[in-house]
């Protein structure tokens, strides 16, 4: 009896099981790095990652998360490396002994932007205190709220102007990356907080304007960690510490340094693993 | 662009064929046996059918991260991972499709093909050829469930770029990253893709039809 539909089923499932035994057999070393989304949004980690990929025969797996999620992820041996920018929240990490071999890799800035209009008169502050204070009064602020180093950062601004985030009216949270809560601050015409990276990366794209910038309190440091080994035996620390290496050598710190100049006009991102 | 449609084709391609694979023979027993809380198994069955990726993904996170109990397998943010996710996602809708089809049947069958002299192996596959419109149907809804599911391949593969990015995955990132275009058509690649394979069940399902 002829069963020519069965028999081309039947060959196209054993032509994915080949397919699939292939794909899963290429193991190779890998590592898994727990960074920021505003690392991954800015197209900075798509730049430095296959390069050191292809040096050392080591993979990445990048997962981006908040800062909160990546430092947990360390805290209980699920990664092997993080790229973070939360300092207070980092170094209870260190403390506990989870993290090690702590490098300074590079900083950028925070900036509060909103409309181009200022409705609340944001600009206008003498600090950042004095911005936040605006937003609670006259206008809508959206924060990321997903225990990211820049929500952290936020709640921190929220403490210097002394409000309680959960009294201000029109704050909401979004529990999203950078470049989604920037959607959605530029559709709500809010305000928001985010590092000056992935806001030049999407400026084009958005009617928000930079509404105040430049108090030291925005500074946005970002270090890398391994994950100790003796505390999690499972990771891997040597091939971590292969890529600390890798983000602190001097091309790598140059390649920081002008990633995307010539697009936006001034660097997203500023190299101080070689200057301290 | 291409790489990330053939993987989406391979993990929820494979996740499909694995979830055939149990689901068909459980669905058959679950139609045909009478058993003690076959109902309930049955209820059991209906409500994964419905399942929330999100809830499959996160379970399978937590099994497979590298301090959960399978951690040691190192499948977390890998393709294989996916399919593990997929699969739990798949198979539910597979067992649920198939018992529905078989028990549509003439409950008389098996035993009429059995005087005809079938054996038992010979009576099963015609049973299935029989039944094999509503197991098309279960094929089509499981692979169309994946394909389009996110909240699980997100979780549980990572959306790295090289490995485990998938269409809906691309689709999330890109959107995020405000590249709505390129959002837009990987979200008309995922519409073709589902209609080819929907297409190509279709044409087997209607070309051999009794």
């Amino acid at each position: 009896m002829a069963r020519p539909w069965a028999r081309r089923l039947g060959a196209a499932l054993a032509i994915a099981l080949a397919l699939s035994t292939l794909a899963f057999a290429q193991a190779k070393p890998s590592i898994i790095l727990a960074t920021t989304t505003s690392t991954q949004d800015s197209g900075l980690l798509d730049a430095l990652v296959p390069r050191f990929e292809k040096a050392r025969g080591i993979e990445v797996k990048v997962i981006a998360v908040g800062t909160g999620a990546a430092l947990r992820m360390a805290g209980s041996g699920d990664a092997d490396v993080v790229l973070v920018h939360a300092p207070e929240a980092e170094r209870k990490y260190v403390e506990s002994g989870d993290l090690i071999d702590g490098r300074l890799v590079m900083h950028n800035d925070f900036v509060i932007v909103g409309p181009p209009d200022d409705p609340a008169g944001v600009s206008k502050g003498k600090s950042a205190a004095d911005a936040m204070r605006a937003i609670a009064a006259r206008g809508t602020f959206v924060s990321r709220g997903d225990d990211s180093g820049t929500h952290a950062q936020e709640l921190a601004l929220w403490g210097t102007a002394r409000i309680d985030p959960k009294a201000v009216a029109r704050r909401e949270e979004t529990g999203q990356g950078m470049g989604a809560t920037l959607n959605i601050a530029d559709q709500k015409r809010a305000y928001t907080l985010t590092d000056r990276g992935t806001y030049l990366s999407l400026r084009s794209r958005l009617g928000l304007a930079i509404a105040f910038q430049g108090d030291p309190a925005l500074r946005n440091v970002y270090h890398v960690y391994a994950v100790n080994r003796a505390k999690h035996p499972k990771t891997r620390y040597s091939e971590a510490r292969a890529f600390i290496d890798f983000l602190v050598s001097p091309p790598v710190q140059q390649a920081i340094g002008v990633f995307k100049r010539d697009v936006y006009g001034e660097s997203l991102f500023f190299p101080d693993a070689l200057t301290r | 662009m291409t790489a990330i449609v053939l993987r989406t084709l391979l993990v929820s391609g494979l996740a499909t064929l694995l979830a055939v694979l149990v689901g068909v023979p459980a669905g058959y027993l679950i139609a045909r046996r009478s058993f003690r809380g076959r109902t309930l198994l049955l209820g059991v069955v209906n409500t994964g059918m419905g399942m929330p990726p999100v809830v499959v993904g996160l379970i399978v996170w937590v099994m497979l991260v590298r301090s959960g109990p399978f951690g040691d397998l190192g499948l977390i943010y890998t393709q294989a991972a996916m399919v593990v996710a997929q699969f739990l996602i798949a198979t539910p809708i597979i067992i649920g499709f198939t018992a529905a089809s078989i028990q549509a049947l003439s409950p008389r069958l098996p035993d009429l093909l059995t005087v005809l002299g079938a054996g038992r192996v010979r009576t099963l596959w015609l049973l299935a050829r029989e039944a094999r419109l509503g197991l098309l149907v279960a094929v089509m809804a499981a692979f169309g469930a994946i394909v389009s599911e996110v909240g699980a391949s997100m979780i549980v593969g990572g959306n790295l770029e090289r490995s485990t990015r998938v269409l809906t995955t691309a689709i999330v990132t890109e959107t995020s990253r405000g590249e709505i275009e390129r959002a837009l058509l990987l979200g008309l690649v995922l519409l073709a893709l589902s209609f080819v394979v929907n297409l190509t069940l279709t044409v087997v399902q209607q070309r051999s039809r009794p």
